[in-house]
């Protein structure tokens, strides 16, 4: 009886085991790098918008204090987009005539508010609220990066869930900075003047905001 | 060796009667007409599978009847049942094997092949019960977007370990089982392609004396791994239930029931399916009437433990003085349901009694019609067990009735359909009988 296989035929066996293993661990590899990636997450890619609104010539550089424009952050689940009119306030005295805030005057116009493309865009069945957290000191630039140097919006964090829990885990570390080794209330990009760090906040009580229903409501 | 020559027919087949008669099947060109009449009824069936599992997927699970209170409906029905149907498997191969019951070897590799496409069955209703189907991967601890790790606390979390480890030991005992008769089947084929799969398949076994004290030796681990899984898997299935607070579920007896249910249910499933295929390919002097004695023994000893467990059930409902557990007997026994419960009396319990008969162990007809009833006898424990402590529980407020819709049954018959398509192609491709171990029982026999 013949030979079915040829010696080369064991070589060829066992590159199919190893490929298959390379190409699983590969695939896996890749998969969690696709999850982390920009390409899934936004971190870092700023959006197109309308009007290329800078966060850092209005908030580094002229002083403009975050809640100025959004002005429901400490009352409300959602901090609040400003209206065309807050724009309107200064750009009718200064850049009047600016071709890039064309769209403002045409909404100021016609009434019709200015359509923002989000940059951050939690899902519908994530209840997030603003005001506790910036109620107990909370820094802005904790979730939203230092928006004072951005030209242009962009994600700072994932925003994914594994995210709010590292923070709920460990508050301590993100409720209070830590300078010259004293707990200080946080510093923002305007000073802002809110209730700053609460020193009754018990981080055991941050830690019990996990169950599933504090959120997905 | 008396206690060899039982399952050996007077004829006593040499080794090549055996090689032809059990390799020789997958070789074969053609399809036999039963084979095809059976795969004439099963596809269709399959495909209705195929096509609740898109409906599914494209309305969510409201096509099915299941409506609070009755929140677990045919999908965890159909999972007890055939995760039940999968112990007779690893029952025979592992837990017979090491009690070195000879009569196994006819029988225990399509006992464990019925585990595997059993177990495949069993292990859809878990994925498809769930709200998002597509996310079924998030049972599993990995590390994930969400920084949590599954609720490792709950029982159906036990069911994911408890049952993917019992596929994969199935599939690797089942596997190393086959390797000397792929062998045999590589070197009957005739040709070319048959010769070169056969052999890939075989992971180029020779029979050399190094590579059956391997085998041996690993086989025998393998079966010293897989026995604690004949108890572990049903009883975790049990927990699913017996670690809730519902009347009727939180039972302690649960897990020895529940793994005597199994193996009960699996015997007769294995005799459901090798009654017929054993006329069919002309196997009656590999598998005896002897063992269709010994599997009906086993059969009805499992069938009596459980028949003693529904009787402690309602005993213990009964003693223990609870309101709601007396409810619970009156309400299975006389309520809307009664019905199924007394049929599952009948199947499980009345039925199974005809066994003590040695006339009705070895007539092949009578035992195959058993083996169905049993087999809806035990569809119907789960039934009772999931439907009837649901729908009517602590407040009557919130009392309703369940109704299985089409999209229940078509998803339960296509699983069936399914089941039976790959023990057909099971069949017609891979040698169905272990040989190596028949011709073992021989050698003994001769000495």
């Amino acid at each position: 009886m013949a030979q079915i296989f040829k010696p080369i035929d064991n070589t060829f066996f066992r590159g199919i085991i190893v490929g298959g293993l390379l190409l699983l661990i590969g695939w896996i590899t890749t998969a969690i790098m696709h999850q982390w990636s920009s390409s899934q997450t936004g971190v870092g890619i700023p959006l197109a918008q309308p009007v290329p609104f800078s966060h850092e010539h209005h908030v580094e550089g002229l002083g403009i204090d975050c809640r100025f424009c959004h002005t429901s952050v400490e009352k409300s689940s959602f901090a609040g987009m400003p209206s065309t009119e807050t724009c309107m306030k200064c750009h009718q005295e200064i850049w009047k005539d600016s071709p890039m805030l064309l769209p403002v005057r045409e909404s100021y116009r016609t009434g019709k508010p200015i359509v923002w493309n989000r940059v951050h865009n939690l899902p519908d069945f994530v209840y997030f609220d603003h005001s506790i957290h910036v109620q107990k000191g909370i820094a802005c630039q904790v979730c939203h990066g230092k928006v004072e140097s951005m030209p242009l919006m962009r994600k700072e964090n994932t925003l994914y869930m594994g995210w709010c829990m590292s923070c709920h885990e460990h508050p301590g570390h993100y409720v209070a900075l830590h300078q010259n080794n004293q707990r200080q209330p946080p510093k923002t990009p305007t000073e802002m003047s809110y209730k700053p760090w609460d020193p009754n906040i018990d981080p055991k009580r941050v830690k019990e905001i996990r169950n599933c229903s504090a959120c997905h409501r | 060796m008396d206690k060899h020559e039982h399952f050996i027919t007077a004829e006593k087949p040499d080794y090549a009667s055996i090689d032809r008669s059990v390799i020789g099947i997958p070789l074969e060109k053609g399809f036999r007409r039963p084979w095809l009449f059976v795969f004439a009824v099963a596809f269709p069936l399959f495909i209705v599978l195929q096509i609740s599992i898109f409906w599914l997927f494209v309305k969510g699970v409201g096509i099915w009847g299941i409506r609070i209170p009755v929140g677990w409906g045919f999908a965890i029905i159909n999972f007890v049942w055939w995760i039940g149907i999968g112990h007779a498997g690893t029952f025979i191969s592992a837990f017979l094997f090491l009690l070195h019951q000879p009569w196994r070897a006819a029988i225990n590799r399509f006992a464990e092949t019925m585990t595997l496409f059993a177990v495949m069955c069993a292990g859809m209703f878990p994925i498809l019960h769930l709200g998002r189907p597509q996310r079924f991967y998030w049972m599993v601890p990995y590390p994930n977007t969400m920084g949590l790790w599954p609720q490792f606390r709950s029982p159906l979390m036990w069911d994911i370990f408890a049952v993917t480890t019992y596929f994969t030991v199935s599939l690797l005992f089942w596997y190393t089982g086959l390797l000397p008769d792929l062998a045999s089947a590589r070197d009957r084929a005739q040709t070319y392609w048959k010769k070169r799969i056969y052999g890939i398949l075989s992971l180029g076994w020779r029979g050399a004396a190094v590579h059956w004290e391997k085998f041996n030796t690993l086989y025998l681990l393998l079966a010293g791994i897989s026995t604690p899984l004949v108890v572990s898997v049903h009883t975790v299935v049990s927990f699913d239930f017996a670690s809730s607070i519902v009347p009727g579920w939180h039972t302690t007896i649960f897990p020895p029931y529940f793994v005597a249910g199994a193996i009960y249910s699996g015997f007769a499933m294995v005799l459901t399916l090798m009654i017929p295929v054993r006329k069919i390919y002309h196997l009656e002097s590999i598998i005896t009437e002897a063992h269709l004695d010994v599997m009906a023994k086993v059969t009805l000893t499992t069938g009596l433990i459980v028949g003693y467990g529904y009787m402690m059930e309602m005993f213990i409902a009964w003693y223990s003085g609870n309101l709601y557990e007396h409810f619970l007997i009156k309400n299975v026994t006389t309520g809307p349901y009664g019905i199924m419960y007394w049929m599952l009396i009948l199947c499980n319990v009345i039925a199974v009694q005809i066994l003590w008969f040695p006339q009705v162990r070895r007539n092949p007809v009578i035992l195959f019609i058993l083996s169905i009833i049993f087999n809806i006898g035990m569809w119907l424990e789960r039934f009772v067990i999931v439907v009837v402590s649901l729908h009517r529980d602590f407040m009557p407020s919130a009392w309703a009735m369940y109704y299985p819709t089409v999209w229940d049954w078509s998803t339960y018959l296509g699983t069936i359909g399914f089941f039976f398509v790959a023990i057909l192609i099971f069949v017609r491709t891979l040698p169905m009988i272990a040989s190596f171990e028949v011709k073992e029982l021989l050698t003994h026999e001769h000495k």
